[in-house]
């Protein structure tokens, strides 16, 4: 064991401040300033704790009246909602059986690894057709059309983490069901898909947050309150020419407030998840 | 129940996934590289072969050139600092201290927060007029006037790296952490009854065990990394005078501001290439890496 040196515990504790503060700092920040009066925003000397906290921000971009800066946001927030919650469901229905199936008959498992090395292709490489594509179909502008392409990300991620979460499922127990008589379906709606349950909660999870940070395609099949997300709205907030910093901070911490919930209250799942791809491979 | 059935539902049970896989990514690939043989633009006119006559174009213009090595500085240093910093990170981590559950905690935030609010965060932090990054430097007197971060071609990549590796050394941190939990506490002290100092205590006995899951993670990093376009776009866009360009940003501007869809085309290949190379060859040391581990 280690020592017990006072130094060294000093050290520690200095250590662990310091990284407690560059983890934090950044982020107290972006809610300070979303609650931060413009003008306190603009001085100079910059004032670091608003003189009184002021909310109506918030209240602003939530409000649904026509032609606000709210109507915007929440037609966003809608969209991202919509097209995180399309894509996770059809990842998830696609991700199940063929999961199992790689799981149960590792004699195919070459087809998921090629899914997964699509990892490698940069969203460029693809982008132009899907564009025409997406044109041809009509469905440019479109949450479903967006939700469709969110599958690339999406789909390969949640098929290897259902894979590695179904490899942990012993085959007797679905033996000894079929055994008994039960047909594939039923020996998964009875048996295997209550115990994959966690699994399927965390790929989704994992799912929605990917979908929710999804930039790159939003940006380029996008282009009004109809189909674009919060992730392209944010980015015209901040290129645009909005004059309070304070509306930019106050539409970030509202998009990032649903995955950091997530992030806080599934940590350990997601933790587990993550380093298991780090360890696993 | 027969291999051959087995094996014929294994591939029933999978058709959906792949036929949306091909669907979604095989077809467009392959359009990808029929389309980089031609002078197709975006919208219209469906572009006449034109041979390699793209490719030489690109791998011969001053801006690819300069935009790969932008890329790669991007790429290499902000993984080495992650790495860097997400290991020692661990260590802390690691030892015993009050609080240390809640620190684990706050090491997801970052990753949890959107890679786009995460660049508007530090757009607003790095802003040239009113950003907290130049009042507390003024209020500490470490510079005299307000400085343009990410206006000026010296200082913006810089400013890049950082915003990245604020967001991505946690996570680092927590495969590094995972790693170090697995070491044997046994082995440890063995090494410390027989005189091992720190700095030969990490490099002979921690290091194998975190060498594995770090290698996986800087590849992915790397990859990651040489991918990058969010980040970029909404902090400068690639600018200013294209000293932030990454090589996703000038395939999107070919293809889509200029809309020459064939020689973006050509040009998203040759990144993916690179990108290939790049895993291949990283492959081959992880597969070392954990022989030598093990």
């Amino acid at each position: 064991m280690e020592r017990k040196n006072p130094v060294f515990t000093v050290f520690v504790y200095a250590c662990a401040i310091l990284l407690a503060s560059v983890i934090l700092a950044p982020l107290a920040w972006l809610f300070v300033m979303s609650i931060s009066p413009a003008a306190d925003l603009a001085a100079k000397p910059l004032r670091w704790w608003p003189q009184a906290a002021d909310f109506s921000r918030y209240a602003q971009l939530l409000s649904t009246a026509e032609n606000s800066a709210g109507a915007a946001f929440t037609a966003s927030l809608r969209n991202s909602l919509e097209v995180a919650g399309m894509a996770t469901l059809a990842a998830v229905v696609l991700a199940v059986p063929a999961g199992w199936a790689v799981s149960r008959t590792p004699s195919v498992g070459w087809s998921l690894s090629m899914v997964i090395a699509t990892y490698m292709l940069p969203p460029v490489a693809l982008s132009v057709p899907l564009y025409m594509g997406l044109s041809w179909l009509g469905l440019l502008n479109n949450v479903f059309g967006l939700a469709l392409i969110y599958l690339t990300i999406l789909a390969p991620f949640t098929t290897w983490l259902m894979k590695s979460g179904f490899d942990s499922i012993p085959r007797e127990i679905e033996a000894a069901a079929m055994i008994d008589g039960a047909g594939l379906f039923q020996t998964w709606r009875i048996i295997t898909l209550p115990l994959a349950a966690p699994v399927v909660a965390t790929s989704a999870l994992f799912a929605v947050l990917l979908a929710w940070d999804e930039f790159f395609y939003a940006l380029l099949f996008t282009s009004d309150q109809r189909a674009k997300t919060l992730t392209v709205a944010i980015a015209d907030l901040a290129g645009g020419r909005v004059s309070d910093y304070g509306l930019i901070a106050t539409a970030g911490v509202l998009a990032a407030l649903p995955p950091v919930l997530i992030g806080l209250v599934m940590q350990r799942a997601l933790i587990s998840g993550l380093t298991s791809g780090g360890v696993k491979g | 129940m027969s291999g051959t059935w087995m094996t014929t539902r294994a591939w029933l049970l999978m058709l959906p996934l792949l036929a949306i896989m091909v669907a979604v990514i095989g077809w467009p690939l392959v359009d990808t590289v029929r389309l980089s043989f031609t002078d197709a633009q975006l919208v219209g006119t469906a572009g006449n072969y034109v041979g390699f006559d793209n490719y030489t174009k690109m791998l011969t213009s001053s801006n690819f050139t300069r935009t790969l090595s932008t890329t790669t500085w991007f790429a290499v240093v902000s993984v080495a600092a992650e790495m860097v910093l997400g290991v020692l990170a661990a260590l802390l981590l690691n030892q015993e201290f009050r609080g240390r559950a809640v620190l684990r905690g706050l090491m997801i935030l970052p990753w949890a927060l959107p890679t786009v609010v995460n660049a508007t965060l530090w757009r607003l932090i790095y802003n040239p007029e009113y950003g907290a990054l130049n009042a507390a430097l003024t209020q500490l007197h470490l510079i005299d006037d307000y400085r343009s971060w990410l206006g000026e071609p010296g200082t913006a990549l810089a400013a890049l790296i950082v915003a990245d590796c604020w967001k991505n050394f946690p996570l680092v941190a927590l495969i590094a952490l995972a790693a170090l939990q697995a070491v044997p506490r046994d082995i440890t002290a063995a090494a410390l009854v027989d005189g091992a100092g720190p700095f030969n205590r990490f490099r002979f006995v921690i290091l194998p065990y975190l060498a594995g899951p770090l290698m996986v993670a800087l590849v992915l990093r790397t990859i990651e990394a040489f991918k990058v376009f969010d980040i970029i776009w909404v902090m400068t866009r690639g600018g200013p005078a294209n000293s932030t360009r990454s090589l996703s940003i000038l395939v999107y501007q070919e293809a889509f501001s200029f809309q020459r869809a064939g020689s973006g085309a050509s040009l998203a290949l040759i990144v993916t290439l690179l990108v290939t190379v790049l895993a291949v060859a990283y492959a081959t040391l992880v597969r070392k890496t954990a022989g030598s581990a093990t």
